[in-house]
C-alpha cells in the first residue's frame, strides 16, 4: 500500500452541459447527452431557426447564416448554437449603429450564398456537409467579411463567461480565496509528482 | 504625507514614469531626503480596479496609444499596432509583470570580449561587471521579495500543477537548473500578504502578493514626506538651459493644459519605446539630434527578447491557470554553448494563458478545427514562454513617424525590429526543447505558438564606457548632460535570456545612491 493511494483525488471541473428541459429544447446538448448517432447540425436546425429570428437588425437569414459561419469558424460539437448567438450579439448591435458594418455583414453573407449556390446549387447555411462549407471559407477566408467576423469571434466567443466552464476554465477566482485550498497542486496521474 | 512641490521648485528630481524603474527610484531618492516630482503618464488604478479577467485588465491598463510595429518580424502581420504589451499606469508595467526575477548571468555584461564581433549585430560590454551589481541584485531581491533567495529569506513559491508538470519532463530529459524566483510573498512581508495562488498576475495582483512599485515603492515613497506622484501628466518635452543642462520638463495635465515643472536633475523612466521617443522629441537648437544622442544611438539597438511560445496538450488535466502565473523555469540552456548553433542562451519559462489569451494568442488568425480541436483541451494545457538572448542590431529601433501625431500632438512612435539570424536557431532550439519535456511526461499533442507581444523592452539609451558608443555612462547619466539621468531598460546594452525587472531594480537603487551622493557633493 502507498500513500499515493490515499490522498484526494484532484479537483476536475465538469466540462459537460447541463441543461433545463427548456434550455435543451432552446438550444442543442444532444453531444453532451450522448446523442451521437445523428450529425448534430441536422439535430440542431429546428433550434436554429429560433434562435435566428432573433437577429432583429441584420434579419433571420442573415442571422441563420452567421450562426452556421460562426460554428464552421470555431467549430465545438459539445457546445450548442445559442453560445454563438450570444458571441454574435454584439456584433449585430454594432450594426444596429453603424451602416458601414450592417453593409459588411449583409452584403458579405450574400457574396458568400451566390458563391455557394454557383458551386453547390444551396445556400451556404443550407449544405449539409460541413467540409462543403469550409471548402467556401478558404475561398473568403482573407476577405474582410469574413476577417470581421472571425476577429470579432475570437473574444466574442472565448470571453463569454459561460461558455468557460465548458472548456474547464474557472474565471475569477480571488472572491474565493485563489486556489491555495482548491485545488493548485493537487494533480494525481503524473508519475512520480 | 505627499508632499506638494511648486512648478518653479528648481530643487527636485523629476521623475518620468512610476514603474520598476522610475518608482524603484523614487523610493530609494526620497529615503536619502531628496525631493522628487513623479510624472506618470497613466491614471492611478488601485487593487480596486483590478479584475480577474484578462481582456478587461488588457483594455483598462495597457499602453494602447497608437504605436506602429515595422521591420521584418511578425509583429507587422500579427499585432501592427500593438510592438509591446506595457502598462499604462501609477505602477507602470509592474502591474502586468509576470513576476519572474531572474538574474543576468556574468557574461552578459561582456558580450563583446566573449562572443566577440558579431556579424549583424552591434554587440558591446557594459561599462559594469557583474560582480559590480551583485551586491544590488540583493537589495532587489529584498526589496521585490523573491520567493526562494538567500536575499529576501523567504520560503520558495509551494509547486503548483502547471509546475509540477513542466519539472517532471524537464527533469526527465535530464536537466537540472530548474527553479521559480518569483516576486511574490510566500508568506507576509513588507506589509503584503501571502500569494493565495489566484493566478491572476499579470492583471494586477489583487491582493497585492506580488510586488508592483504601485504599493510599494510609491507610498513608501509618497509617506517620506519628500515626494510628489502626478498622475496622468504625459510629459512631452525636457528643457534645457543655455549651457545645455536640463532645467525642467513640459507635461500635459489630464485636461491637455500643458505645465512646465522645474527640476535639478531629470531622470526618464518611460519603458524602451517612449524613453528614447521622449529625447527625440526633445530635440532643439542646440541638440538638433535629440537629447543626449551625440553618438547618435538614442533609439538603437532595441532588443525585447528572443521569444517564442508553444502549449502542450497532456494525457491529463492540469488547470494550468490554477495558481501562481509561473510555473517552472528550465535555465540550463541559458548558460553558454556555442555547439547548439546560437550564441547566448534562453529560459523555457512555463507561463500560464488563460482560456481568452490562449484563444487569441495560440493561433492569431487561425480557425477552424486545427484551433478548435486544441483548445477543447485547454484543461491538459501547459505552456511555454521561450525567453533568449536578443542580439542588439543598429537598425532596430524606435523613431518618430514623419506626420501621424497622438493625441498629445507628438509623432506617434515607429517600433523597428527584424530578426538576427541568431534568433530563428534559437527559437527552433527552444521549441524543440520544449516538445521533449512534454512528451517526456506523454503530453499528445505540441503546438507552436508564434510569439506574443512582449513586455521586455530594451536597449534605446545604452550604456557604454565611451560616448561614442552608447548614450549613458554606468551610472545610467547620459554622455553628453550630467544632469539627465535614463532609469529604465532602455538603458541595457545588452538583453541577457533574463526577465529585465531585477536587473531595471538593482540598476536603479545603483543609480539613486549615485544621485543622491553627486548631489551632496553639489556635482548636480
Amino acid at each position: 500500500m502507498t500513500t499515493e493511494n490515499t490522498r484526494a483525488p484532484m479537483r476536475v471541473v465538469d466540462k459537460r452541459i447541463t441543461l433545463s428541459r427548456r434550455g435543451f429544447l432552446k438550444g442543442s446538448g444532444m453531444a453532451a447527452l450522448g446523442v451521437g448517432t445523428l450529425s448534430a447540425a441536422t439535430l440542431m436546425t429546428p433550434a436554429r431557426e429560433a434562435l435566428a429570428a432573433s437577429f432583429k437588425v441584420l434579419g433571420a437569414a442573415t442571422g441563420k447564416t452567421l450562426l452556421v459561419l460562426a460554428r464552421d469558424i470555431f467549430p465545438h460539437d459539445r457546445i450548442s448554437d445559442r453560445y454563438y448567438l450570444q458571441a454574435l450579439e454584439p456584433l449585430e448591435a454594432q450594426a444596429a449603429a453603424d451602416d458601414k458594418l450592417k453593409k459588411l455583414l449583409t452584403e458579405g453573407v450574400a457574396a458568400l450564398d451566390r458563391l455557394s449556390k454557383l458551386r453547390f446549387n444551396k445556400a451556404y447555411a443550407d449544405l449539409a456537409g460541413e467540409s462543403d462549407r469550409v471548402s467556401l471559407l478558404y475561398v473568403i477566408e482573407h476577405g474582410a467579411f469574413f476577417q470581421k467576423v472571425k476577429g470579432h469571434l475570437v473574444t466574442g466567443f472565448y470571453d463569454n463567461k459561460a461558455v468557460w466552464p465548458l472548456f474547464g476554465y474557472e474565471g475569477s477566482s480571488w472572491e474565493k480565496g485563489g486556489y491555495l485550498n482548491r485545488g493548485f497542486d493537487d494533480i494525481d496521474w503524473l508519475e512520480g509528482a | 504625507m505627499s508632499a506638494k512641490f511648486s512648478l518653479d521648485d528648481d530643487s527636485v528630481v523629476v521623475i518620468v514614469g512610476s514603474g520598476a524603474g522610475g518608482g524603484t527610484l523614487a523610493d530609494e531618492l526620497t529615503r536619502r531626503g531628496v525631493d522628487v516630482v513623479i510624472l506618470e503618464a497613466g491614471k492611478h488604478y488601485t487593487q480596486a480596479d483590478f479584475e480577474n479577467d484578462e481582456w478587461a485588465m488588457f483594455k483598462k491598463i495597457s499602453w494602447l496609444d497608437k504605436r506602429i510595429s515595422a521591420g521584418g518580424w511578425h509583429h507587422t502581420e500579427t499585432y501592427p499596432n500593438l510592438p509591446a504589451w506595457i502598462v499604462k499606469g501609477v505602477g507602470g508595467s509592474t502591474m502586468h509583470f509576470s513576476g519572474l526575477a531572474l538574474r543576468f548571468l556574468p557574461h552578459d555584461f561582456r558580450i563583446r570580449s566573449t562572443y566577440g564581433e558579431v556579424r549583424g549585430a552591434n554587440v558591446l560590454d557594459w561599462p559594469i561587471s557583474y560582480e559590480e551589481l551583485a551586491p544590488y541584485y540583493d537589495i532587489a531581491e529584498r526589496k521585490m521579495g523573491v520567493a526562494g533567495t538567500r536575499a529576501s529569506g523567504l520560503p520558495e513559491m509551494p509547486p503548483n500543477n502547471h509546475y509540477k508538470v513542466i519539472a517532471a519532463g524537464a527533469k526527465k530529459v535530464g536537466y537540472t537548473d530548474i527553479s521559480r524566483p518569483v516576486a511574490s510573498n510566500t508568506r507576509p512581508n513588507d506589509g503584503r500578504p501571502a500569494c493565495q495562488q489566484i493566478g491572476f498576475c499579470m492583471q494586477g495582483c489583487k491582493i497585492g502578493a506580488k510586488w508592483s512599485t504601485l504599493y510599494s515603492e510609491i507610498p513608501r515613497a509618497l509617506d517620506t514626506g519628500h515626494a510628489e506622484l502626478r498622475p496622468q501628466s504625459m510629459v512631452l518635452k525636457i528643457e534645457h538651459d543655455r549651457s545645455g543642462k536640463v532645467s525642467g520638463v513640459l507635461y500635459a495635465d489630464k485636461d491637455g493644459r500643458q505645465h512646465l515643472q522645474k527640476a535639478r536633475v531629470v531622470c526618464v523612466a518611460g519603458n524602451s519605446i517612449e524613453s528614447p521617443r521622449l529625447l527625440l522629441n526633445s530635440a532643439s537648437s542646440l541638440f538638433p539630434n535629440g537629447l543626449a544622442n551625440s553618438s547618435g544611438q538614442v533609439g538603437k539597438n532595441y532588443m525585447n527578447h528572443t521569444t517564442a511560445a508553444a502549449i502542450a496538450i497532456h494525457k491529463g488535466p492540469v488547470y494550468m491557470y490554477r495558481g501562481f502565473d509561473i510555473a517552472a523555469v528550465i535555465s540550463d540552456e541559458a548558460q553558454l554553448n556555442p555547439d547548439r548553433g546560437f550564441l547566448g542562451g534562453y529560459h523555457l519559462e512555463g507561463l500560464a494563458l488563460h482560456l481568452p489569451f490562449t484563444a487569441a494568442f495560440m493561433k492569431p488568425g487561425g480557425w477552424g478545427r486545427e484551433v478548435t480541436s486544441a483548445l477543447e483541451h485547454y484543461d491538459h494545457m501547459s505552456c511555454v514562454w521561450v525567453c533568449g538572448e536578443d542580439m542588439p542590431q543598429e537598425e532596430n529601433g524606435i523613431s518618430l513617424h514623419p506626420t501621424e501625431k497622438d493625441q498629445y500632438g507628438l509623432p506617434i512612435p515607429i517600433v523597428s525590429k527584424t530578426d538576427h539570424t541568431n534568433d530563428a536557431a534559437m527559437r527552433r532550439h527552444g521549441l524543440a526543447q520544449w516538445r521533449k519535456v512534454s512528451e517526456a511526461v506523454g503530453a499528445t499533442r505540441v503546438i507552436d505558438m508564434p510569439p506574443y507581444p512582449a513586455s521586455h523592452n530594451m536597449g534605446t539609451n545604452r550604456m557604454s564606457a565611451n560616448a561614442r558608443d552608447g548614450v549613458v555612462n554606468k551610472w545610467g547619466q547620459t554622455h553628453d548632460i550630467n544632469n539627465l539621468f535614463i532609469s529604465d531598460g532602455s538603458q541595457f546594452t545588452s538583453s541577457s535570456a533574463a526577465n529585465p525587472t531585477l536587473t531595471i531594480v538593482a540598476l536603479a537603487v545603483r543609480q539613486a545612491e549615485y544621485i543622491a551622493g553627486a548631489m551632496q557633493r553639489r556635482e548636480l
